[in-house]
């Protein structure tokens, strides 16, 4: 220990700790900042695309999902317009049948009005033309009976018996 | 099939290539006598001793007998009376007395002393040299590695951080090696121990220290023969800054479980209290004597493992001694990590419960 003493030199310790802290001082400046900044960046660089990357993985399978979900979303609706046009379309093709229906009663009835109010001018034509034909008759007849005189008498007394009976 | 007997060969000459002069070594040695031995057990003692200290040279090699030296003189940056700056080429590896200004100073134990022109040491009854000793502020060879450690971790650190913005945010080249280690300084020593909410503003410390401590000890594995964290004043430096960061960030809560700990009775608090102040200058000391211990030990004994090669005369022991200290070579690699490591985690822990919040279960 005495020669350890001994043997220190106070010069050595003197510039060891000169060149010692001259040293720290100027790689501190001009190589610890820079690189400890650069070896920070490029770990801070490596995390972020780490954490973009599982961002882009998530929202892609975000994006998956809504895909799914926009194409079930598509489907069910297609069904529903799908479903609503048949809808559409049956009530369209029972209304018109409807409609047919009704206009068709409305013809039918029509024409059997048309066809009651011609039966009866033909009638009353028929019975016109019967009148007239029996009323010609008649007159043929009449004539032919009162152009003998017995038989007017006859007839008379014929008519008369008729009244009598009744 | 060729070209692969060609590589192998060409491998194992230079494997004998490298190992050349080792083998005449030991052929010269063979032939000297027990008493020069000794005095090599002697000169690898002396060597380990001399690598382990601070130098004034930066010496690259040296052969004592022959008395030669490659490596690079430093300068030597004295206060005495004013200052005095000179190179250490002066001593002649303390050899000569230097003379400056009509000053004279003399190495002796790889210290610097005031004496005559004749570099006369006088010693007191323990065999401690009495002369003056001037204020050395010298750029030593640790102080140099120190420098050389700082430019490079600048060099390499501000390279790492331009890198991110021409690259779109990656590193490039080193700083691929470099990145990973300082994120873990972060995840794995500051924020466990700091915890999230304070970590930030100790992040410049720790990552610097870390580094620091590694790369020389990493140094102190070359062949430059440099032991920077294998020294008290290094490490003492290096603790004193923990312990004052520590106490200087201190919360409240800190203070309090020092001074008056909750939770226990009044006449324990008391007791607790000088234990606990106690603790928080241990703390940094366990810090400075681990690194110290740990640096000191494996130089040691790596070199002694070294040093047992020459010791050996025959091909057997040498050989072993080689295998055993390749594999503490890489064992002191892994401590040299480790080293820091402990040093940053304790350091953390330290600032870590200087932050702690308030709880109320105490």
């Amino acid at each position: 220990m005495e020669k350890l003493i001994e043997s220190f030199s106070f010069g050595l310790f003197f510039w060891q700790i000169a060149i010692f802290v001259g040293l720290v001082l100027l790689l501190r400046k001009y190589a610890w900042g820079p690189i400890l900044k650069a070896v920070n960046d490029r770990e801070e660089g490596i995390k972020q695309a780490l954490e973009s990357a599982e961002n882009a993985r998530k929202e892609m399978q975000n994006l998956q999902a809504d895909n799914e979900k926009l194409l079930k979303q598509a489907r069910a609706e297609r069904d529903a317009m799908m479903k609503e046009a048949r809808e559409v379309k049956d009530k369209m093709i029972a209304d018109a049948k409807e409609q047919a229906q009704a206009e068709a009663n409305k013809i039918i009835v029509s024409a059997q009005a048309s066809i009651q109010s011609e039966k009866q001018a033909a009638i009353n034509d028929l019975k016109n033309k019967v009148a007239e034909l029996s009323i010609e008759i008649a007159e043929k007849v009449v004539r032919e009976e009162l152009s003998a005189k017995d038989k007017q008498l006859k007839l008379v007394e014929g008519m008369l018996e008729d009244v009598k009976l009744n | 099939m060729s070209d692969m007997r060609r590589e192998f060969t060409e491998k194992i000459l230079l494997v004998l290539f490298v190992l050349a002069p080792f083998f005449t070594w030991a052929q010269h040695e063979t032939t000297e006598s027990a008493h020069g031995e000794e005095s090599k057990r002697e000169g690898i003692k002396a060597f380990i001793d001399h690598h382990l200290q601070d130098s004034y040279y930066f010496i690259l090699t040296e052969d004592e007998e022959a008395g030669t030296h490659v490596g690079i003189p430093l300068p030597v940056i004295l206060w005495d009376n004013g200052l005095k700056v000179f190179s250490s080429s002066k001593f002649h590896h303390g050899e000569t007395v230097a003379e400056v200004d009509g000053n004279h100073y003399a190495l002796y134990h790889n210290k610097i002393y005031k004496t005559d022109a004749e570099g006369t040491i006088n010693y007191d009854d323990h065999h401690h040299p009495t002369n003056a000793k001037p204020l050395d502020f010298s750029i030593t060879k640790n102080v140099v590695t120190m420098l050389l450690v700082s430019f490079l971790m600048f060099w390499l650190f501000r390279n790492l951080a331009v890198s991110y913005a021409k690259n779109n945010g990656i590193p490039t080249g080193a700083g691929r090696f470099f990145e990973p280690l300082v994120v873990f300084v972060r995840d794995e020593i500051a924020v466990p121990n700091i915890g999230e909410k304070h970590y930030k503003k100790y992040m410049s410390f720790l990552l610097t220290i870390f580094f620091f401590i590694w790369f020389l000890n990493l140094l102190g594995m070359t062949p430059l023969g440099v032991n920077v964290t294998g020294n008290i004043a290094v490490t003492f430096g290096l603790a004193l800054l923990t312990f004052l960061i520590t106490t200087f960030t201190a919360n409240k809560n800190y203070w309090g479980h020092i001074f008056w700990m909750p939770g226990v009775p009044k006449l324990m608090r008391i007791v607790l209290a000088p234990i606990e102040v106690l603790g928080m200058f241990i703390k940094p000391f366990s810090l400075m004597i681990r690194l110290y211990a740990n640096m000191t030990a494996g130089h040691v004994v790596l070199m002694s493992i070294i040093g047992l090669m020459f010791i050996f005369k025959n091909w057997i022991g040498s050989t072993l001694s080689f295998g055993l200290a390749f594999a503490l070579s890489i064992l002191e690699l892994l401590v040299a990590a480790l080293q820091a490591y402990i040093f940053t985690m304790l350091s953390a822990l330290y600032f870590g419960m200087a932050n702690e919040e308030h709880h109320d279960d105490h």
